[in-house]
Order: structure tokens, then C-alpha cells, then sequence
């Protein structure tokens, strides 16, 4: 198979690449929390990738930020997500031959808000057929605005993957207009809920699922804020846990500080990056073996 | 259907939620009261690209529709079975279209073949449907009113049998033609209707200027084999160059003042000079005196420049975008925002990074229902424009639009105020260079970048420049790209830093003929070849391609070693580059076309040669009273009772009259919900959620705060990167209505008000110690009505320029008190809107937008109460100063006694919070301002749901102390352990007033009786829903 990674050791650190240009926005906060999680992270204009100067494959975790990617003129991530299927380089593979591979190698692929819409529209996510035809979709939120609001998530205890090990719930912000997950079909929504691929729910005060606004801020089907592919290896989630790497970006982190001085300065995001990183690091320590593996 | 053009439609499946359509239905009933039963909306896309019915059949599948949502229909406009009209909403030839350029983006990368995405081949529209069969009249007004702007898009309306398709085919016709206006020998009178026919915004005396300027340079044109008169272009570039919107000539203009009140005379040699720059040049020597060295950059080049470490430098700039959003607020607001990010970014060399937004909107009144003049558009069609605009701006480019303010005056309806702020941070060195400084030197390229050039924005400076009238141009208008935008500047950075840019300057107001002549009186002239210059479509003369305001340009300055580099780069991140010239050093600006010479203009007459204005200014100061107030007890209620001096209150208030019809009575707790739900004080939150206010991840006091989510906050507070604490705090000072009374009082408490919002939430004032580097870095922004006297037109124009002459005075003032620089400003000087005999002008209207340096965000303080049992305090001092207060407001009142900002008195409280703040003795501070102590303590309780009991002192009646607006105060709480240390630190200053309790009730007593009491989530709930979120609308899930 083309396009092996060099040989990693324990020592290397993790390397996530985080793709940017035309009109990815949340590329340097993203970039901060793979750094802050003990990675190392690269921000490479998306054309570097399509152009062959930069390969994915030299990467752990591949990662797409938020943003308006070509403006979300024909709906988001739409244009994005048709680059990375149509568009060949020199030797007719497209971008998106090159992430199935990386995917089968064993790695990683997250999508946060513009990101996740990108790989929804380009049926990594979820994925169930295992062919990347797109199964649902994300469009406007039913309140028919785009909004910036906090939101509290809900962890799928049967969700398999890696990101979100040993996480219940987590606080975070939306930033979205076309958020609201509908996904086609009674047989596909069973079996997502069967698989645990929607693995973020929003929630109440209380810690429940719920539909209500704003709590739910885009009255998604299954109330889904993320989803995973069936290997867990793909994720995906409209809220921002780069927004949320210190206690202080939190609207009410003046508060909380008063009432518990000793509170860490962390934020909740920040957990996703450190699980993923770590989960990474531990790979390769238990089983460099299997590891090597996947990747021929 | 045209042979050669094929058309993709997409409609939603059926059962899928038809969102759009459903809110045009509504806004059809509510604001037009035009029933239009349901409404289907669909998505065309019109392809005048070579394709096979397989490849249109399988772009349209693939690529376009999703699958999920949408059915597709080829070459036909598929509509449901019950539909009567219809209407398509398509674009004006060269208005930008960048759905269609997304989709033309898509069929590229589907093809897999290279096509050009500046040349338009996909045109996007939407085409709309109506169970009612409405007559054509509705339909158009429906369509130009809801659907669009007759000045950027065309309407096809009609019954749903005869469906009209309109596709924009842009250009053709007109030759590069370059004419010469004859101007020599000119009349007075022929001078003066040359330059209001030709849009040029010169009076006599500087047509006349040009005129005679010809006149003694015929021999040197004519050996040149020059035209003894100006070419089209060359006037084109005067006009841009001398339009008040590039030179500020009434700020530089020569003042005569008198103060009819006491006969005292004086002469103002520049408004700018006196007041502004002097100021700050005093300022800087104090701070470079006392080892603060900070101030990098003022008054030259795009944006300020102040140091903000050894590392890096802080770029600030602020400007308004008022014309154009009184035209097409959409429009108007979203090239506001991309132009002013423009600016930092192409400050020095170029290339910093956006780190904020910030925006100040001054709006009619949204529920006005009189009757419109003609091209007048309804102040809520503007409030609802211009802040989508915002929102796609900001949202699109990634930059948080961390805080801002609305101002609702009727004297706005005619030209909105839209005031744009970025804060952006630039490396001190790049490739070994100080990134501030523009350096240019003859035979360095001149690179356009960006966007193409159309017949968008001609004429926009000059015409910001002259006031509006039904005949204002069309061609005025430009949509922005923020896509575009943000593709250049992701280049511009990279570019920076390899060196690769000379320096860079921003296509703003003026375009080419603009920015090149301002870059060019640093080498001393240049060379620019028009025909080089990339065109969105053919048919645009020589002098259109010089002055255009197409946005989304830079021009950059390149050592010709340099270009491969720079061209190769170019093409990578898919930014177009175009060579159109070079600098020269002959003090010439040389414009060609194909060769021939299109312009010759020497850069000094260019830029030295307008002559200057003379203006005359007499204050007087306005017959103003003050009503009578009472304080009646009622029982256990205790009643404030106002004798209006206005009629027009009685009729309003007519329940809450007292027997004897004299005086309005109204119990001091109705007050208060009165006052949380006016229009100047109300929640502006369905407006803040809708704008990104935390990308990039470094916002710490974001608009909305608390556990709510919905306690307002007084100035943002960013921080600069993921390494350190330190960042910046930002706030606006804005009070226009106080400048009926005096303003100077309003400009002084304008810049106290945006002072006091940075000391709130732990910002210090600058200077206090050696070396604190602790930096401020102010703009000013002058909105005024015409303020040149004339004996017909503007009969007050005098007052008028003598009220502009207060508001500086009291700029210089404040400078010099707080010892706070401005490192940038800017004026709009013809506010005023003229239709059917009638004219609307703003009120003169200053606004101050600060930024300053906060050493470590986390000691940062939110307005909101953080536990009960904290000690709440006034922090300074009240006077009798309800005058232009929101109290007197709610009675169509003014009053007399405006409030005084006592610089002396300020600077000793702000100095003694910086340090109480440094002991960690403050929990919570909120700025007292609109609505006085009342509404800062209801707002205070809104992040949690916590109480509080106050009491009152003795001393003035209840009715100023909870109601009037007197500056430089704050509500402060106190941890019970620290109230010792607070009190001894603040001694007089300090008023205890009460506690935060957990009981969720806002008590304040006086003198033993209790005169509010109010459950705080009913505050809440009144300021929540006050008009502001019932016009925009709250968030909630629509029925499918």
C-alpha cells in the first residue's frame, strides 16, 4: 500500500495534523489543545495536502477545525467535503482514498463543528455501510439561526472510542447554524443507537437527554450532539472543545472560582484531546507490533 | 429557457421542514400584512458552463443536492401542486455572487479540470413559491422589501404559469476610453455643477483650486503632449483624494468660535491638530517621561500601533460604514466589517493577526410606524441588515465580535451609524524587519491581491462624503466576500513572515487610486498600468478601474527579487496576484492604459493642493429646565411623581396619572421594570447569540456572563495567545443624547463611560508607576450632521460645528486627565439623510472605543454578584444630574443637569480600584451608566439569581440616587473577611449600600420605608423580553 508512515517509537511525540485554508477558522485553538494535551500539532493549508507536499500519513491524527469552509455556500462543509472526493492529484488518488487508508491503518480522524460537517458530508461518519455514502446529514437548526451558546453534553457509556473514555458529561459552546443532525431512515437511527455512534447527547440542568430549547440548541434527531464511525476511530461533534481549554472560558468561571478557589484551571475540552493523545501514546507502547501491522 | 444555459434546482423532500419559507409567510403577515398562505422556497443554480446532461445530471446529484434533504429538478422550475405565484430573486450584473462561485468551486473539483473562479459561469438565485395568488405589486413589494435589495438584486414576480428566468450578464459596451473634462475657463457656477453632476463632492473653492492648478501647468502638459485639461481620471483621483471621507478637511479647516452666551472668541486652527494630535503628543511625553515607551504608531498609516511586550504589538482601528448601510444595511455592514479588518492587516509591512471585533450600531427607533420618505428604509429593515451583516462578517471570518452597543435615537432613522472595531496582534519583527513601518523604495512592484475589480463602490468616498438623497447611486453599493477576504489574509500572514511584502495597504474607500497614491508618496511616485488589472467582467473605462471600491483587495509593495516567490505562493493558496505596475521617485503618479497615459497628476499638488476651509462655530447654550419631581409615599408603595414639561407624555402614562392630572405618579419598583425594558437599556442578547463572540478560543469576559448566561458584562476582556495570561480589554463610549444638553459634557462622559468600563473589570489606568507598560490605545470616531453654515440649507450649521468644537475640547481634556493617548480616529461629517423636502440629520454623536492591557486575565472581575453575604458598595459619587438621563426619557423629558465628568475626582477613584484590585478586594464591579444605581443593581443579580437588601443614605431624594446617570461610578461587592481592608482603602469614596442575599429578591429602602422590591427573576424577565429580543426574535425550535 502506498503512503506508509515512518516507523514511530515511544519517545516521538504524538503528531496531529490540522488542516486549514479557505475559510477553516478554528485552526490555532485547536492547535493549542493538541499542544496543551502533550502533541505535537501542524497546521498545513489544505492545499499542501491536495497539492502532495504534505502527507497525512506521516500523522497520527488527522483533524478538521470549524469555520465556513468556501463560505458554506451550497450548505456546510458541502464544498469542503466534495474537494476531498472528486479532486485527484498527479497520480488520480483523491484525498479522500488517502484518509479510508489512514482510517484502515488504525489512526485517527476528528471533525469539530465545520469539520464534523465535512466528514458527515463525506459519509465518513457514520459510516454503518462501510462504503462513505453520506447516511444523515447536518442542516439548519430548527430555530433557523445560528447561535453561540453553551451547552451541556452527555457521554453514550456505550460509545467504543477512544476520545471520550472515562468522560460522563462535559460543558462546551456551540457556534452553528446548520448543526441539527436528521438521519434518514428508521433502520439507520436503530442502528446507530444499537452501535452507540451517537456519542454525545445534549442535555438538561439535570444530566437527561432532552429536545427542548436551548438546551438542545438545534433539535438534532437522538438529541446527537458527536458521532463516531463503527471503529471509533472517527469522531465528530458540532460543540467546540478547543473553545474550552482553561476554566476561563467559561461564561460563569468568575463564580465557580469564588465559590471553590482550588478549582483547576482546566478546562473540560481539554479532556478529549488528552484522552486521544494519551490513547495514542499507549498504542504504542503496549502493542508497537500490531501497530506496524495495520500499516502495511 | 437560453440553448446555452442549463439550470439545477433544488427543493426540499416532502416532510422535510421548509424553515425559510416559513419565515417569510410570517414576516409577509407581520410586516406587510400580506397573507400568502405557505411558501415553498427553492435553490436555483443557473450553469453557463459546457457540461453533458450526464455531467449537469450528476453535478447536481453529487455535488448540490443532499441527499438526505433535497429532490433535484434539471431545466425546469418544479413547484407543489397548490402553488399561485411565484418569485425569483437573482442577482445585478457584477454583484458578488459567492454561492455561485462556491458551486463553480464544486464543478471544478468534480470535473477534475481547472476552472477559473473569476470568470462567473454558475449564478445562483432563489426562486420562491405562494399558495396566494397575489397581485404583481404585492409580490414586488414582498420581493424588495423581504427578499432582497432592489439596488443589488433583480425581482421576477408573477402567477406561477409564466415563470420569467433572470440570469446577470455582466459588462460589454463600454470601450477603454479615457476623456478630458473641460475645466479651463470654466465659470464659477459651470464649476460647481461639474462636481455635483460628476459626483466629485468638491465645493467652488477646490474646484476652482483645480482649475487654476491646470490653468498654470498648460505649458509643461502640452510639452508632455498632455491635454491642457484634466483627464476624466485625473479628476477622478483629485475628487477621491480630497474627498472629506480621505482628507478630513473640516477637522483640519480654520475655526472661528464665539460663544454667543458670553462673547468669548477664538480661533481653532484644525479641530485635529489642536485637539487630537497635540494632545496625544503631550500624552506620549508624560509616558516616555516616566519610562512607559509604548506608543509605537498614531495618526499615520491604516491603523495604531502600541507595544504590547518586547515580542509583539498591538494594532487597533475603528471606523463607521454609515452611507452604504443606510442604502443596503446587509451590504453596507458586512463591507464595514471586512474594510476595517483591512486595516490593522495591512498596517506597516502587514500581516497581523485579527484578534476581535467590535461594533457600536445607532438605529431608529425599530417599532416606528409613520410613513417612510421616499428611499427611506424602515429602521428595523436597517437594525435587521446591518446585524446579519455583522454576523457574517465577523462569523465568516473567524473573528470574535466580543462585545459592542446599540443606540436607538430617532434622529438615526435616516442614516444609521454603523461603527466597526478590530484589534489584531502583529509580530514586532518580521523577517528581521519593524513590522510598523512602510518602506518603499523606485523599481519595487506594485501587486494587487484579492478580489477582482467591477463597477461595485465607485465613488464610495466621495460619496460618504455628501449627504443622501432618493437620487444616491447605486454603484455606491458593495457586497462583501468574506471568503475572499479571508483567503487573502491567511496569504498575507504567510507572506509577511517569509519576508516576501514590502509593506501592504488595504483597497478601501478610493480603491486603486487611493491606496497606490498613498503608498506612493513614500517612494515618491509611480507607474500603474491599467490594463493589467484583473476585471470581474469587460466594459469598465480606465478611470472606473482606478477609483472602484471592489472589496476583499490589498496592494502590496514587492522587491522584484522577490516576486517568484511571492506569484508561486500565490498560487498555492489560491490568491489571486497581479503585477499592475511599479513605484517611481519623479513626484509623479503616472495611470496608463495600453500605453497611453490615462493620468499624470504631480503627488504634491495631489496631495498638498486642497485649499483649505474657513468655517464659523457659535455656541449657545440650549434653554433647558428641569422638570418637577416628587416622592410621594402611597401606603407601603412609594410613588416618584414627574410634572412633565412635555405634553406627550400624559397620553402614555394617562393609567398612571395622579388625581389632581398634573403629574404622572409611578411607584419607584415600576420604574425600575419600566427602565429594564426600554429601548436603550433592554437585553441585547437574541442579537449577541447570533455573532461568534469566542472562535479562536481567548475570550474571558465575553458580552453575557454567569451561570445564566445573561448577566451583561462592561468591556470584553480577550487574552493574546495559549502561552501567557495577558490580553486586552475592550469597550465603547457612547452617549448622544446627552449632547442636547452640552457636547462637551456628552463627549466627556462618553470617554469616562469607556474609561470607567475598563477600570470595572480590572484594567489600570496607564502610567501610574515607571515602566508599567501598561498600555492604552483609544479611537475616536466623529459622527456629526453638516456643520458648515449656510443661510438656506443648514440655517444651524453653526451650532452645529460649534458643538463638534466642545465634543473635541472635551477629548483633549480627558486626554490629558487620564493620561490616555489616541492612536487613531476618524470623522463622518454629512450624517444627514434629505428625501421629499425633508432632512434627518443624527444627533452629533462621538464615540470612544478603548483597548487596554491586562497583565493577567484571570484576575479579571465580571459585573455579576458572586455570594450572598458580600458587601455591596457605591463606588463614587452621585449628583443631581438626571438631566438626559433614561428616567427623564420615560417621561419625554431632557432635563437641565447634564452629568460632569470630574476628571480629578475619577482618576483618584480609578488609581485607588487598580489597587484594591491588586489585593484581590473586589468580587464584582459594574459600571453605573444607562438607567443609574437601579438598573446596574437589578443587572447585577441576573448571572445567578442572587438578591440583595440595600439601603439608601440621606442626602439626595431617592429619585437621583437610583435614577441619575452621574459618571465615574461603579456597584462593587466585597467578601464579609475583606470589608475592612475595602473600607479603609476606599475611606469616603466607598458608600456601603447593603448585601447580597441568597432569597433572590432586589430590596432597596430609605429611610425606613422600603421603595423597591422586586423578585429579581421578574427583573430579569422584563429586561429579557424587552423589544429588542421581541423584534429580532429568541431562538426557539420552529414547528416542522
Amino acid at each position: 500500500m502506498e503512503g506508509q508512515q515512518p516507523r514511530t517509537t515511544t519517545q516521538q511525540p504524538v503528531q496531529a495534523l490540522i488542516l486549514t485554508g479557505f475559510g477553516i477558522n478554528c485552526e490555532e485553538e485547536y492547535a493549542a489543545a493538541y499542544r496543551l494535551a502533550g502533541a505535537e500539532a501542524t497546521i498545513v493549508h489544505l492545499n499542501e495536502v491536495m497539492h502532495g507536499h504534505v502527507s497525512i500519513h506521516d500523522y497520527d491524527i488527522l483533524n478538521f477545525p470549524g469555520g465556513f469552509s468556501f463560505g458554506d455556500d451550497l450548505g456546510s462543509g458541502v464544498v469542503l467535503a466534495n474537494k476531498l472526493r472528486y479532486r485527484k492529484n498527479a497520480a488520480g488518488r483523491t484525498l479522500l482514498d488517502d484518509i479510508r487508508e489512514f482510517i484502515a491503518n488504525g489512526k485517527f480522524v476528528m471533525g469539530i463543528c465545520n469539520g464534523f460537517q465535512v466528514l458527515v458530508k463525506l459519509g465518513l461518519l457514520p459510516n454503518l455501510g462501510g462504503d462513505v455514502t453520506p447516511e444523515v446529514t447536518l442542516t439548519h437548526n430548527a430555530s433557523g439561526r445560528y447561535e453561540d451558546r453553551w451547552v451541556r453534553l452527555k457521554v453514550n457509556p456505550k460509545s467504543n472510542s477512544p476520545f471520550l473514555k472515562g468522560i460522563d458529561s462535559l460543558e462546551v459552546p456551540v457556534r452553528h447554524g446548520e448543526g441539527r443532525l436528521i438521519i434518514k431512515g428508521e433502520e439507520t437511527l436503530a442502528e446507530i443507537e444499537a452501535r452507540g455512534l451517537n456519542c454525545l447527547a445534549y442535555t438538561d440542568y439535570d444530566g437527561s437527554p432532552t429536545d427542548v430549547y436551548p438546551h438542545n440548541p438545534n433539535g438534532a434527531d437522538l438529541n446527537c450532539a458527536g458521532l463516531t464511525d463503527t471503529t471509533g476511530q472517527v469522531f465528530g461533534l458540532m460543540p467546540h472543545p478547543e473553545a474550552f481549554l482553561s476554566l476561563y472560558n467559561h461564561p460563569d468561571w468568575a463564580r465557580r472560582k469564588r465559590q471553590n478557589p482550588g478549582l483547576s484551571e482546566e478546562g473540560d475540552g481539554l479532556k478529549l484531546f488528552r484522552n486521544i493523545v494519551e490513547h495514542v501514546q499507549g498504542q504504542r507502547q503496549t502493542v508497537p507490533q500490531e501497530a506496524s501491522q495495520f500499516s502495511s | 429557457m437560453d440553448a446555452t444555459q442549463r439550470t439545477i434546482q433544488l427543493l426540499l423532500k416532502p416532510g422535510q421542514h421548509d424553515g425559510e419559507g416559513q419565515r417569510v409567510a410570517e414576516a409577509a403577515s407581520r410586516h406587510l400584512g400580506l397573507a400568502t398562505g405557505r411558501v415553498q422556497s427553492t435553490a436555483l443554480y443557473t450553469v453557463r458552463y459546457p457540461v453533458s446532461d450526464e455531467q449537469l445530471r450528476d453535478f447536481a446529484t453529487r455535488c448540490l443536492q443532499d441527499p438526505v434533504l433535497h429532490e433535484v429538478a434539471l431545466d425546469e422550475f418544479r413547484h407543489g401542486a397548490d402553488y399561485k405565484s411565484y418569485i425569483l430573486v437573482a442577482k445585478l450584473p457584477g454583484v458578488t455572487d459567492d454561492e455561485g462561485i462556491s458551486a463553480q468551486n464544486a464543478l471544478g473539483d468534480f470535473l477534475n479540470e481547472p476552472l477559473d473562479t473569476h470568470t462567473q459561469h454558475i449564478f445562483s438565485k432563489r426562486l420562491y413559491f405562494l399558495e396566494q395568488e397575489l397581485p404583481e405589486s404585492s409580490l414586488r413589494r414582498l420581493a424588495e422589501e423581504l427578499l432582497g435589495n432592489k439596488m443589488i438584486n433583480r425581482f421576477e414576480v408573477g402567477p406561477i404559469a409564466q415563470i420569467r428566468d433572470y440570469t446577470p450578464r455582466p459588462g460589454g459596451g463600454a470601450e477603454s476610453i479615457t476623456d478630458t473634462v473641460r475645466l479651463v475657463g470654466l465659470s464659477d457656477e459651470e464649476l460647481v455643477k461639474l462636481s455635483k453632476d460628476n459626483l466629485y463632492a468638491l465645493n467652488l473653492e477646490e474646484m476652482r483650486a483645480v482649475r487654476d492648478h491646470y490653468t498654470s501647468i498648460q505649458a509643461e502638459r502640452q510639452a508632455a503632449g498632455l491635454p491642457q485639461d484634466p483627464t476624466d481620471c485625473e479628476l477622478e483621483i483629485v475628487a477621491q483624494t480630497w474627498s472629506e471621507h480621505c482628507k478630513h478637511k473640516e477637522f483640519s479647516a480654520v475655526i472661528k468660535y464665539r460663544d454667543a452666551d458670553t462673547g468669548e472668541e477664538f480661533e481653532v486652527d484644525s479641530l485635529f491638530k489642536t485637539y487630537i494630535k497635540n494632545a496625544t503628543s503631550e500624552v506620549d511625553r508624560q509616558l516616555r517621561a516616566n519610562g512607559n515607551d509604548w506608543l509605537i504608531k498614531v495618526f499615520s498609516d491604516n491603523a495604531g500601533a502600541v507595544r504590547i511586550n518586547p515580542e509583539s504589538l498591538f494594532v487597533w482601528k475603528v471606523e463607521t460604514h454609515n452611507s452604504p448601510s443606510a442604502i443596503d444595511p446587509y451590504g453596507g455592514a458586512i463591507t464595514g466589517i471586512l474594510g476595517n479588518n483591512r486595516d490593522p492587516l495591512a498596517t506597516g509591512i502587514g500581516g497581523a493577526r485579527l484578534l476581535f471585533n467590535t461594533n457600536v450600531l445607532c438605529f431608529g427607533n425599530p417599532e416606528f410606524n409613520g410613513t417612510l420618505l421616499s428611499n427611506q428604509l424602515h429602521p428595523r429593515r436597517i437594525f435587521e441588515g446591518v446585524r446579519k451583516g455583522i454576523e457574517d462578517g465577523g462569523n465568516k471570518s473567524g473573528v470574535p465580535t466580543v462585545n459592542g452597543a446599540i443606540v436607538f435615537d430617532d434622529r438615526y432613522a435616516g442614516k444609521p451609524l454603523v461603527y466597526c472595531g478590530t484589534g489584531a496582534v502583529m509580530p514586532m519583527q518580521l523577517a528581521g524587519l519593524d513590522s510598523w513601518e512602510k518602506k518603499i523604495d523606485a523599481q519595487d512592484r506594485i501587486i494587487m491581491a484579492g478580489g477582482r475589480v467591477g463597477k461595485d463602490g465607485i465613488h464610495g468616498a466621495t460619496f460618504s462624503s455628501i449627504e443622501l438623497d432618493e437620487t444616491s447611486p447605486a454603484t455606491a453599493v458593495q457586497i462583501g466576500s468574506p471568503i475572499t477576504q479571508k483567503l487573502a489574509m491567511d496569504f498575507l500572514i504567510l507572506a509577511t513572515r517569509r519576508g516576501l511584502i514590502k509593506c501592504s495597504t488595504d483597497n478601501g474607500a478610493g480603491g486603486l487610486s487611493s491606496s497606490i497614491g498613498e503608498l506612493a508618496t513614500i517612494s515618491g511616485g509611480a507607474v500603474v498600468e491599467l490594463e493589467k488589472v484583473p476585471l470581474k467582467y469587460p466594459g469598465l473605462r480606465p478611470w472606473e478601474i482606478f477609483v472602484s471600491e471592489s472589496q476583499e483587495r490589498f496592494s502590496l509593495a514587492v522587491e522584484p527579487a522577490k516576486m517568484d516567490e511571492l506569484l508561486a505562493l500565490g498560487r498555492e493558496m489560491e490568491v489571486e496576484l497581479t503585477d499592475i505596475g511599479y513605484f517611481t521617485a519623479d513626484g509623479s503618479l503616472d495611470v496608463r492604459f495600453d500605453g497611453k497615459s490615462v493620468a499624470r497628476i504631480d503627488m504634491e499638488f495631489l496631495h498638498n493642493g486642497v485649499p483649505r476651509k474657513v468655517l464659523e462655530a457659535e455656541w449657545q447654550k440650549p434653554a433647558a429646565q428641569e422638570p418637577a419631581v416628587e416622592i410621594r409615599q402611597n401606603g407601603v408603595e412609594t410613588h416618584i411623581c414627574v410634572s412633565p414639561l412635555n405634553d406627550q407624555s400624559r397620553a402614555i402614562w394617562a393609567s398612571n396619572l395622579s388625581n389632581d392630572e398634573t403629574q404622572i405618579c409611578v411607584s419607584t419598583t415600576d420604574v425600575l421594570f419600566k427602565l429594564l425594558g426600554s429601548l436603550n437599556i433592554c437585553s441585547r442578547e437574541s442579537v449577541i447569540r447570533q455573532y461568534d463572540h469566542e472562535v479562536k478560543g481567548r475570550t474571558i469576559i465575553k458580552p453575557l456572563m454567569g451561570a445564566t448566561g445573561q448577566a451583561p458584562q462592561d468591556a470584553a476582556v480577550v487574552r493574546f495567545n495559549f502561552e501567557s495570561w495577558e490580553g486586552v480589554a475592550v469597550s465603547n463610549g457612547i452617549l448622544p443624547r446627552f449632547g442636547d444638553l452640552d457636547a462637551y459634557d456628552m463627549s466627556a462622559g462618553a470617554f469616562d463611560e469607556a474609561v470607567r468600563q475598563i477600570v470595572a473589570v480590572g484594567g489600570k489606568l496607564p502610567n501610574l508607576s515607571y515602566g508599567d507598560g501598561n498600555f492604552w490605545s483609544v479611537n475616536d470616531n466623529f459622527c456629526v450632521p453638516d456643520s458648515v453654515y449656510d443661510p438656506a440649507t443648514n440655517p444651524d450649521g453653526k451650532l452645529k460645528l460649534a458643538k463638534l468644537v466642545r465634543m473635541c475640547q472635551a477629548l483633549r481634556d480627558a486626554t490629558a486627565a487620564y493620561c490616555i493617548p489616541l492612536t487613531s480616529g476618524k470623522d463622518s461629517m454629512k450624517n444627514d439623510f434629505k428625501a421629499d423636502g425633508v432632512k434627518i440629520s443624527v444627533p452629533p454623536t462621538v464615540l470612544y472605543s478603548m483597548t487596554a492591557k491586562i497583565e493577567d486575565v484571570r484576575r479579571t472581575i465580571t459585573s455579576d454578584f458572586k455570594q450572598a453575604d458580600d458587601v455591596v458598595y457605591l463606588l463614587g459619587e452621585t449628583y443631581d444630574e438626571l438631566g438626559g438621563s433614561e428616567f427623564y426619557q420615560l417621561f419625554h423629558e431632557l432635563g437641565a443637569n447634564v452629568p460632569k465628568v470630574r476628571f480629578e475626582e475619577a482618576k483618584a477613584l480609578y488609581t485607588l480600584m487598580g489597587q484594591a484590585n491588586d489585593q484581590g478586594l473586589i468580587q464584582s464591579c459594574h459600571d453605573v451608566s444607562d438607567g443609574g444605581l437601579a438598573v446596574a443593581l437589578a443587572e447585577a443579580t441576573f448571572g445567578y439569581g442572587f438578591g440583595a437588601e440595600v439601603e439608601l443614605p440621606e442626602g439626595l431624594p431617592v429619585s437621583v440616587q437610583l435614577f441619575a446617570e452621574s459618571h465615574s461610578r461603579f456597584v462593587a461587592t466585597v467578601a464579609p473577611e475583606d470589608v475592612v481592608a475595602f473600607e479603609q482603602h476606599f475611606g469616603p469614596r466607598a458608600t456601603r449600600l447593603g448585601v447580597v442575599t441568597q432569597d433572590s429578591q432586589l430590596t432597596v429602602r430609605h429611610a425606613g420605608q422600603t421603595i423597591i422590591s422586586a423578585s429579581t427573576a421578574a427583573l430579569r424577565h422584563e429586561w429579557t423580553n424587552g423589544p429588542v429580543n421581541r423584534i429580532i426574535g429568541f431562538g426557539q425550535h420552529a414547528e416542522a
